[in-house]
């Protein structure tokens, strides 16, 4: 079923994820890159949205836009009800740190921490006490089944206990949105279905997650899939199972 | 909360850091060295200036020093024989100075000959120091056993002497030496008192003071009275010198020390007793030695001395600062996916500048805590082997923790500015 890219305002207001007309160019030298061009997306509270499309079609800017590690060049973005797309870096940091947690195709784990520490990094930054967050950060990890391995280094981690820790530290500040970019990219089958099966869950827990991927098996486990070409939604429907 | 962030960062940076521990080792080499030789060069600079000084202290900073010397003509004009030469300082000066200066306390007239000393069959040559019983007054010589001289003394002439301690033992052997009788140049004197100077560093190096070196360094002193010396020895002594033939000189006093109130008259009293004594010698047989602008001096050139030790001692700093700044960036571009990490996961720009800059402090403070123990303990040394003073001041401490510190803060500033304003995207995709 094809989904309308004009959404109405009465929508727009209970949507957690609001895009309207959003661009993003780069200049290389002389040359204007335009990337994204004119995003019309509403995303709402609960949804499971995948997001494909070819090498180049302008998925990972979407997303470096959608956890506001980048500004739009015109549009407009608002995240839970409000406009990000002018503001400051420090509070744009505030929002990816509070609002948003990030899944890492390569983990991203910080390897001199061990999964206590590495979990509790959000929370550090959001001025949690070391008490409080340390505590949380081991329910987490006995949450994700790395109740047994709260004190070893990333690097003595399998990839998918690892990609469990990542997950364990993206919802460490309770986001709006957990957003994972490939997040089964660099594990085998096992682990793969491992980790989508604690997407499912987070996703029946009530949280919005929106996946990047290439492969059409993680995609098919979204509710909703957006696909891009050329910068552009190119569709944008409802997957039926 | 803001302790336990305190915290937090500190363990964080060990832990960095700790994971690099040669690196880290070898970075802070170059404060610990810095550190330990800004100490030690302000040590040993303020040892030398505080042994200098103690000594000018010594001459006394309120006194003015005026000494007769042999006017230049008389000293290059050889071939006259047996001819008198009279110059000098006179007791007309000491009244003059006396009479016309406000302001001076005490005013010490002086004598001073070489003669030998006889006791017993023993034989020490000695400075002969005729003087007044207010001398003790404006020097740090002291009795130590028995009594200095006296008015009455003075008044009668008699015939008593002091002598200072270190010629007891040359002169007198084991016997007790007060009440004894001592031959100098014919005539006989009773010991009354032994005389001791009161600080140790002055009486050792004699050479550095300038009031002790017309009766040579190494000679004892016998206090005598200054009527009595001039009644005894007269005021004509006959030089015989290879070159010159024999000689009659006639000199009254050798020195007349003038003590004022305060401090700050001194330089104002140095130009009264200049005017007066111009005036009156037309021959320039006399020089004023002023102990307080000799101190001043020396505390110039300690300045100076102070200063260039102290700027190597901060060049050494600066190289280790940029050595550290070096590590730093390297560091900085080594975790450059870390960086783009924490971004993402919410670090303010500010947080990634805190990270990387206590890091930075971490590594020059430790570097400053082991180079004050080194900085500490070389002092210690020098004083040992060198033989040489010195003097770890509280000051220099605080000094070069402070310039540790400070290096830390300005070198480490740069790389944690770096790291904080790399692109959060561009750190993440950073292999």
């Amino acid at each position: 079923m094809m989904r309308s890219t004009q959404t109405s305002n009465s929508a727009m207001d209970a949507a957690i994820l609001v895009m309207k007309d959003l661009c993003k160019t780069y200049h290389l030298g002389s040359v204007e890159l335009r990337v994204l061009k004119d995003i019309n997306l509403a995303i709402h509270c609960g949804e499971y949205v995948a997001i494909m499309g070819p090498s180049g079609s302008g998925k990972s800017t979407l997303l470096n836009m959608i956890g506001c590690l980048d500004r739009p060049t015109a549009g407009d973005y608002l995240l839970g009800g409000r406009s990000v797309a002018s503001l400051e870096d420090d509070q744009l940091s505030l929002i990816r740190g509070a609002r948003i947690g990030f899944v890492f195709q390569s983990y991203n784990l910080i390897s001199q921490l061990n999964v206590v520490e590495n979990i509790a990094i959000p929370m550090y930054y959001q001025g949690f006490s070391e008490q409080a967050s340390v505590q949380r950060a081991r329910g987490l990890a006995t949450l994700v089944g790395l109740g047994e391995r709260l004190n070893h280094r990333p690097t003595e981690l399998s990839g998918g206990q690892q990609q469990r820790v990542a997950i364990a530290r993206a919802i460490a500040n309770d986001p709006l949105i957990i957003l994972a970019d490939e997040p089964t990219g660099n594990l085998d089958s096992a682990s793969g279905t491992e980790i989508l099966a604690i997407l499912d869950r987070l996703h029946e827990e009530g949280k919005t997650l929106i996946v990047v991927t290439h492969d059409e098996h993680v995609a098919t486990k979204a509710k909703r899939i957006i696909r891009l070409f050329d910068g552009r939604i190119d569709r944008d429907e409802f997957n039926e199972r | 909360m803001t302790v336990f962030r305190v915290k937090r960062i500190v363990r964080l940076g060990i832990k960095s850091l700790w994971m690099h521990r040669l690196r880290s080792t070898l970075t802070t080499l170059g404060i610990v060295f810095g550190v330990a030789s800004v100490i030690a060069m302000l040590a040993i600079g303020e040892g030398a200036s505080r042994d200098a000084q103690e000594r000018i202290a010594q001459l006394g900073s309120r006194n003015i020093i005026v000494k007769t010397v042999a006017p230049p003509e008389d000293q290059s004009a050889p071939g006259h024989q047996r001819i008198l030469n009279e110059y000098g300082l006179t007791y007309d000066d000491a009244e003059r100075f006396q009479n016309s200066i406000p302001g001076i306390q005490v005013i010490v007239p002086n004598r001073r000959l070489s003669q030998q000393a006889f006791y017993r069959n023993r034989r020490v040559p000695v400075e002969v120091i005729g003087t007044v019983p207010w001398y003790p007054s404006i020097s740090p010589v002291r009795p130590r056993f028995g009594r200095f001289l006296t008015v009455t003394d003075m008044r009668y002439k008699q015939s008593v002497c002091v002598v200072e301690e270190g010629l007891v033992r040359d002169l007198f052997g084991v016997d007790d030496p007060l009440g004894q009788d001592v031959k100098i140049a014919g005539d006989y004197y009773r010991v009354v008192g032994i005389a001791t100077t009161q600080n140790r560093a002055a009486s050792e190096d004699k050479d550095l003071s300038p009031a002790r070196k017309t009766g040579g360094a190494n000679l004892g002193g016998i206090y005598i009275p200054l009527t009595t010396v001039k009644n005894h020895f007269g005021e004509v002594a006959t030089q015989t010198g290879p070159a010159t033939g024999s000689t009659m000189q006639r000199i009254e006093l050798q020195e007349i020390i003038v003590q004022v109130r305060s401090i700050d008259r001194v330089l104002r009293t140095r130009q009264s007793v200049q005017a007066l004594l111009a005036l009156s010698h037309k021959k320039n047989d006399y020089e004023i030695i002023v102990p307080l602008e000799l101190m001043r001096r020396a505390r110039d050139v300690q300045r100076i001395f102070t200063l260039v030790l102290g700027s190597i001692a901060a060049i050494s700093l600066l190289v280790g600062g940029i050595g550290i700044m070096n590590i730093m960036m390297a560091t900085v571009s080594e975790r450059t996916r870390e960086i783009g990490i924490r971004r993402a996961l919410g670090a303010r720009k500010r947080d990634i500048v805190i990270q990387f800059l206590s890091e930075t402090l971490l590594l020059t403070l430790f570097g400053g805590i082991v180079g004050i123990v080194v900085g500490s303990a070389i002092p210690f040394g020098v004083s040992y082997f060198g033989n040489m003073r010195t003097l770890i001041t509280p000051g220099s401490l605080v000094l070069a923790f402070g310039i540790s510190s400070a290096v830390g803060l300005v070198f480490g500033l740069y790389p944690a500015y770096r790291a904080a304003n790399m692109d959060p995207i561009e750190s993440l995709r950073h292999e």
